[in-house]
């Protein structure tokens, strides 16, 4: 159970286009993570699984069953926004519980779900507490809870980690990870951070403009763009492109070396790096500079670690080389990788 | 020395002017309004209470005290027992019309229609408007021979022959039949106040995050259910705000029983708003004036804690 399709939806809001002809499904079980920009039509696509929204044009399956009309309390789906949306004038009993009561099971039922629930989610201590009462991490827990209660067969998050602070939201996404993999409920989930992307999804479907420029696995997503557009929102620096004729050659900025730090110059391609400032990171050192040609953005970036001490300096420029086999290469005028070079 | 000028710094000789001052800049701010209220609230109302216990007339305000024997006066009137009791009626009718009307008008104005500012418009327009001259206007629809609302029931054969619903009669007499005058009056009373409900009530419902409302949808509750479970005890602290102040608006109000009935048919509509004008002023007995107003008070009262409370409480949540 639990498997959903999406077939060629669309939605207008007047004359924008928010998605676009978007074709997805998921596998049975799968953590499916839709990254994008804000305003790319991410949490539109999520809105319109969940029911909230209705498709332009386009169908929605759940479980071969084909929902585009149908209310969202017939779907068996569950959402966490990313508000969390707790109902302020309840206990956090009484919020666990309104999935269960507004379905009608019996008050029995209903008391050892909502307990089995909150101990998933180690929160049984809160349990007559109002949402104001409770921290953002406290209320992201009681949100999954009232989420999970009814065992939903689609799982739809809305970016649940973006209200927490930075180290709280790394051992969140880690919880929310090994949570999944227990229950096996397959999850879609929409952000716009890349690291959670990355670090949650089985499979990631990139998207800008209201369309799907790629899906694959994290590993494909960075190491395989399907176009320019994923090869520079996905990497942190992005991917450095430049301009040779027709072609735009791409290479991830920790590919980009010294060829003094390089052992031999088999296969490698060396160009002459003008560095015009550094950043010491700690773990490691940005070297932002150009090569010569024209540069595709305004930089190029070369990543080292921050164990590699060879002295740079700014103005002064550097034999670095790229491997060959690190090389990608797009069309310039589409943006579009060469075919045969995606995995 | 060059650079920029330092800032006075703090224990300098430099104290700054009041401005700088908070202490006394705040009593200065607060001093308007609490001149205001004790000028114009705090003096009336110790006057209220001297007169009361004197017997002060319009011809003769000088103060001697008498006890309580105008309470006990005003106690023993039969027409003070009355507008006692219409003066509750006219409230809380009133008052539970218009939170029934003003909901489902609020509801209609979330959603978005065309004209939909124009209907807005129309709405508040009864409240930019003088009362007085609203229920004069009101005066001539209730008219004993022109009424244009007996003209439209004539027209449509509901009024005026021998078989119509509202009887054999050519005129309703909206303002001469004791039943319809006070129903005219609690008409009127609603037309005024729904338009500030109804604000008080827009304001209420799209402050509910959309959020809120989805979730309970996702989470499979029907519109019913998400009308009761989550719309009406999230709005239920403003609603009450909305109830409470209509019923200060309306428990004290002159305006639109004094325009239309007079009190009249025979005290079948006097309240004690103008019941204390008619005693205390126009019958010249501003002892009996006052003490019948007093008993307004603790309604009064009860309604601003009531509302105080509530104006927290939709703080907190």
């Amino acid at each position: 159970m639990g498997r959903v399709e999406i077939r060629s939806v669309s939605k207008l809001f007047g004359e924008v286009r928010a998605v676009d002809h978007v074709d997805l499904a998921t596998d049975e079980g799968e953590f499916l993570v839709l990254l994008g920009p804000s305003g790319c039509g991410k949490t539109t696509l999520l809105r319109m699984i969940a029911g909230i929204e209705t498709p332009t044009s386009g169908d929605l399956v759940i479980d071969g069953r084909v929902v585009t009309d149908m209310p969202p309390r017939m779907r068996n789906i569950a959402m966490v926004f990313q508000s969390y949306a707790l109902y302020p004038h309840m206990t956090v009993y009484k919020n666990i519980a309104f999935p269960l009561r507004a379905r009608g099971i019996d008050e029995g039922t209903v008391r050892k779900k909502v307990e089995w629930a909150a101990g998933m989610f180690k929160i049984g201590r809160l349990l007559d507490r109002k949402p104001r009462e409770l921290s953002g991490g406290e209320r992201q827990r009681v949100a999954l809870a009232r989420a999970m209660v009814r065992e939903p067969s689609v799982f739809l998050l809305d970016e649940p980690l973006s209200n927490l602070d930075a180290l709280l939201r790394t051992s969140a996404r880690e919880e929310l990870r090994q949570f999944q993999r227990r229950v096996g409920v397959t999850t879609i989930y929409v952000t716009h951070d890349q690291v959670e992307a990355m670090g949650l999804g089985d499979r990631i479907a990139v998207m800008s403009q209201g369309k799907v420029r790629q899906i694959g696995t994290p590993l494909d997503i960075y190491q395989w763009p399907a176009d320019t557009f994923v090869a520079t929102f996905v990497g942190s620096p992005p991917m450095n492109l430049i301009e040779q004729e027709d072609v735009l050659l791409g290479f991830r900025p920790e590919t980009f070396r010294p060829s003094d730090a390089v052992e031999g110059s088999e296969g490698m391609v060396t160009f002459p790096f003008e560095v015009t400032y550094l950043e010491y990171l700690g773990a490691e050192r940005l070297v932002y500079g150009n090569v010569g040609e024209k540069s595709h953005a305004r930089h190029i970036v070369s990543r080292l670690p921050g164990s590699l001490t060879l002295p740079l300096e700014s103005g002064k420029t550097y034999p670095f080389a790229v491997a060959r086999r690190d090389l990608r290469r797009f069309h310039r005028k589409s943006g579009l990788a060469f075919s045969g070079e995606t995995a | 020395m060059s650079g920029p000028a330092h800032p006075a710094e703090p224990g300098g000789g430099d104290r700054g002017g009041i401005l700088d001052r908070e202490g006394a800049l705040a009593k200065l701010l607060i001093a308007p309004a609490v001149i205001y209220i004790a000028a114009m609230i705090g003096a009336p109302f110790v006057l209220a209470i001297l007169y009361s216990l004197s017997d002060a007339t319009t011809g003769d305000p000088g103060l001697r005290l008498v006890g309580v024997q105008n309470f006990q006066a005003a106690l023993s009137d039969p027409v003070f027992r009355l507008a006692l009791r219409n003066t509750f009626v006219f409230t809380l009718v009133s008052q539970s019309i218009v939170i029934v009307l003003s909901r489902v008008l609020a509801n209609a104005l979330l959603k978005p229609f065309r004209g939909k500012w124009l209907v807005r418009f129309l709405i508040m327009l009864p409240w930019t408007a003088p009362i007085s001259l609203g229920t004069i206007g009101w005066l001539w629809m209730f008219d004993s021979i022109f009424s244009p609302i007996d003209w439209v029931l004539r027209y449509l054969g509901m009024l005026g022959t021998a078989s119509a619903l509202f009887g054999a009669n050519t005129n309703m007499y909206w303002l001469g039949v004791p039943g319809l005058a006070m129903a005219s009056v609690i008409l009127v009373n609603v037309w005024r106040i729904l338009p500030l409900a109804t604000v008080i009530q827009l304001g209420g419902l799209s402050s509910i995050p959309k959020d809120l409302i989805e979730a309970a949808e996702v989470d499979g509750a029907t519109p019913w259910r998400r009308t009761l479970m989550i719309t009406i005890p999230l709005t239920l602290p403003i609603v009450s705000i909305a109830f409470l102040f209509g019923v200060v608006f309306t428990f004290t109000d002159l305006v639109v029983v004094y325009v239309l009935t007079r009190g009249g048919p025979v005290h079948m509509t006097q309240v004690l708003s103008s019941w204390t004008f008619f005693k205390g002023i126009e019958a010249g007995d501003l002892a009996q004036g006052a003490a019948i107003s007093l008993f307004m008070f603790p309604v009064l009262a009860v309604a601003a804690i009531f509302i105080l409370r509530m104006a927290r409480r939709t703080e907190v949540v």
